[in-house]
């Protein structure tokens, strides 16, 4: 598990002399007596405000068995990019490129500027980015190495109206950090050294909660207002391995991701009463909860009925689909996806344009993804406000050592 | 493919921390001296060091600006803790034949003008020298192939004490470094560091063509 750091090699003395209270140490401690101190004896003043924990310092380690960005907390905000290699560009100006990109990410992510970056003083604050390589079924070809026989556009599915602009691409690169100018900088400079190989086919930024709103951990509310991933494995558990990391071949280490861009109709939406809108995912909105009883993260009794004899969780409903309760089968994917809230289109009577871009990430496409994603195509209460209108899958190769570069294990 | 990444964890100029952290980050090139032709890889591909090797000489963050052809500029950040006074008169690279030393300066009317470094750059015990667009720079005045980004080109530095160090600069594909040339006999005017202005279609960042 990627959990955030300090940047080693710079604990900012300018730091702490700017924020005079910073990290879990005396300093903070030492502000809090004061300020309690002082509130004894002068009942009648507020204690001194506590500063706010700074996170602009926070590194994730770029290097690694895995790349960083999936087994890593989902920080506020992400770019992620769908490129399309230029049709001049070969199997060494592919390796080039991937160099060129994996000596970007490894410094901009330790809070360093790129090389040649521009704009150096903009790379001080990595707040926890990661950028996280994907491999087209295009990249592949071009590389002269044998995709996966998974790496391939998903099946056309009843409820896609895929949108061109949305879907494919050759290169992927998710850039996530904890705030969203270090996000657009990390991306800046990406595609810029990105520029002379591939062509920008897609760009879909998203955001979460921003960090300090809540503890983290917490199971993120998407835009209609549902708890989104209570499911999820818990990050650097041995259950995140199975679900997540592929275990044989090239890709090793690596994973399979997709990437949906799902339109969620808001303003539809807004019809839908309390109970119908628990209704079509078998979740209560304010808990997470089943409809069965409990918590979030209870367990849901999919044989409990109603006094009128019908399941209480609904044979339509999200949960029970996605579980595939009536199908007697199981499958698990781990989803890290973002919101998206963008101007509605020009002309229209519609006041949001808005959804998620859905992100899961599995070790087995075929297995685990596919068959939940055709139980949800064939019958899911909650397609009713949502359509897919953007699709892709990427091969996620394993994380590199240092003065190593991203994919070397599957190109080379 | 076996080619290395050089440096990928140096600092830049702008964003250095203590030369203390970043020794022990390991985030300087160390150059090696060479001793003659056919050594001009030594130094470049080792992983990093905790502290510099041959004398004292450190480069961090060495690129070259992409071009198809003709001239391009070369840059980093060289530091001096061999102890001594040190001039770098020259620059080797089998990527061109010809390679000066430049300076940059006010051209008078709001762009810059370079010219020739007469003399070399002094690099005094203890300093550096920074090579960067828009300043001081290598100029590699003709290219023998296109450079494109994310290539890597040996260079050697040449000092007037007779030591050279060899070293691996990455390429990048980069907007600016269009410093105006204007060579002192007059002819040629209207050439530019790297490739990069007018007359050069910039827009294509055509590296792979």
């Amino acid at each position: 598990m990627n959990t955030p750091s300090p940047t080693p090699f710079r604990p900012a003395r300018r730091h702490l002399l700017r924020t005079g209270v910073l990290g879990a140490g005396a300093l903070g401690v030492g502000a809090a007596s004061v300020g309690l101190d002082r509130a004894l004896r002068e009942p009648s003043q507020e204690p001194a405000a506590a500063e706010p924990a700074l996170h602009g310092q926070l590194t994730v380690p770029f290097h690694g068995e895995h790349q960083a960005g999936i087994e890593t907390p989902a920080p506020a905000a992400a770019t992620f990019l769908g490129l399309d290699l230029r049709e001049e560009v070969d199997r060494e100006g592919v390796l080039r490129l991937l160099r060129l990109l994996t000596d970007d990410a490894a410094r901009l992510t330790q809070g360093r500027p790129a090389l040649a970056d521009t704009e150096p003083e903009m790379a001080s604050e990595p707040a926890s980015l990661t950028v996280t390589f994907g491999f087209g079924p295009g990249l592949m070809e071009r590389a002269r190495r044998e995709a996966p026989s998974w790496l391939a556009p998903l099946p056309a599915f009843g409820i896609d109206r895929l949108e061109e602009q949305y879907t494919g691409g050759d290169l992927m690169l998710q850039v996530a950090a904890e705030d969203p100018l270090t996000v657009s900088h990390a991306a800046r400079m990406l595609l810029k050294d990105a520029r002379a190989f591939t062509r920008v086919r897609w760009v879909q930024p998203g955001f979460r909660r921003s960090p300090g709103t809540q503890a983290p951990g917490t199971t993120m509310r998407n835009l209609f207002g549902q708890l989104d991933g209570s499911a999820n494995a818990q990050l650097g558990s041995e259950h995140f391995s199975r679900v997540v990391w592929i275990k044989e071949g090239p890709f090793a280490g690596g994973t399979s991701m997709v990437i949906r861009r799902i339109r969620m109709d808001l303003d539809g939406w807004d019809e839908a009463d309390r109970a119908a809108r628990e209704q079509s995912t078998g979740t209560r909105l304010d808990s997470g909860a089943p409809l069965s009883g409990g918590d979030e993260f209870s367990r849901a009794d999919f044989e409990k009925v109603s006094v009128n004899g019908f399941p209480v969780i609904g044979e339509f409903s999200h949960m029970r689909r996605a579980n595939g309760i009536d199908e007697g089968e199981h499958q698990e994917i781990f989803r890290r996806p973002y919101n998206y809230d963008v101007a509605p289109p020009p002309g229209s009577d519609s006041v949001s344009e808005a959804g998620q871009v859905f992100v899961s990430f599995q070790a087995d496409l075929n297995g685990q993804f596919l068959p939940i994603q055709r139980r949800l195509d064939a019958l899911d209460l909650l397609n009713q406000w949502t359509t897919p209108i953007g699709s892709a899958v990427f091969a996620i190769p394993p994380g590199c050592a240092e003065g190593d570069y991203v994919g070397r294990s599957v190109l080379e | 493919m076996s080619r290395s990444i050089p440096l990928p964890f140096s600092p830049a100029r702008t964003a250095r921390p203590t030369r203390r952290a970043a020794l022990a980050a390991g985030l300087l090139l160390s150059l090696t001296a060479c001793t003659g032709p056919g050594d001009d890889e030594a130094g470049t591909t080792a992983p990093p060091q905790d502290e510099p090797v041959g004398d004292g000489l450190t480069l961090a963050d060495p690129w070259v600006k992409a071009a198809e052809e003709g001239m391009t500029s070369s840059f980093g950040t060289l530091r001096n803790d061999s102890g001594r006074d040190l001039v770098l008169i020259g620059v080797s690279t089998p990527a061109s034949s010809m390679v000066e030393l430049h300076e940059t300066s006010s051209d008078g009317s709001g762009g810059m003008s370079m010219a020739e470094k007469e003399g070399g750059f002094p690099l005094p015990a203890g300093g550096e020298l920074v090579l960067e667009p828009g300043g001081d720079h290598i100029m590699l005045m003709d290219l023998a192939a296109p450079l494109l980004p994310g290539d890597e080109v040996e260079l050697t530095l040449l000092f007037e004490d007779g030591t050279e160090h060899a070293y691996t600069a990455t390429v990048k594909d980069f907007a600016g470094a269009q410093e105006h040339y204007e060579p002192e006999d007059g002819t040629g005017s209207g050439a530019s560091d790297g490739g990069g202005h007018e007359g050069h279609d910039h827009s294509d960042h055509g590296g792979e063509e």
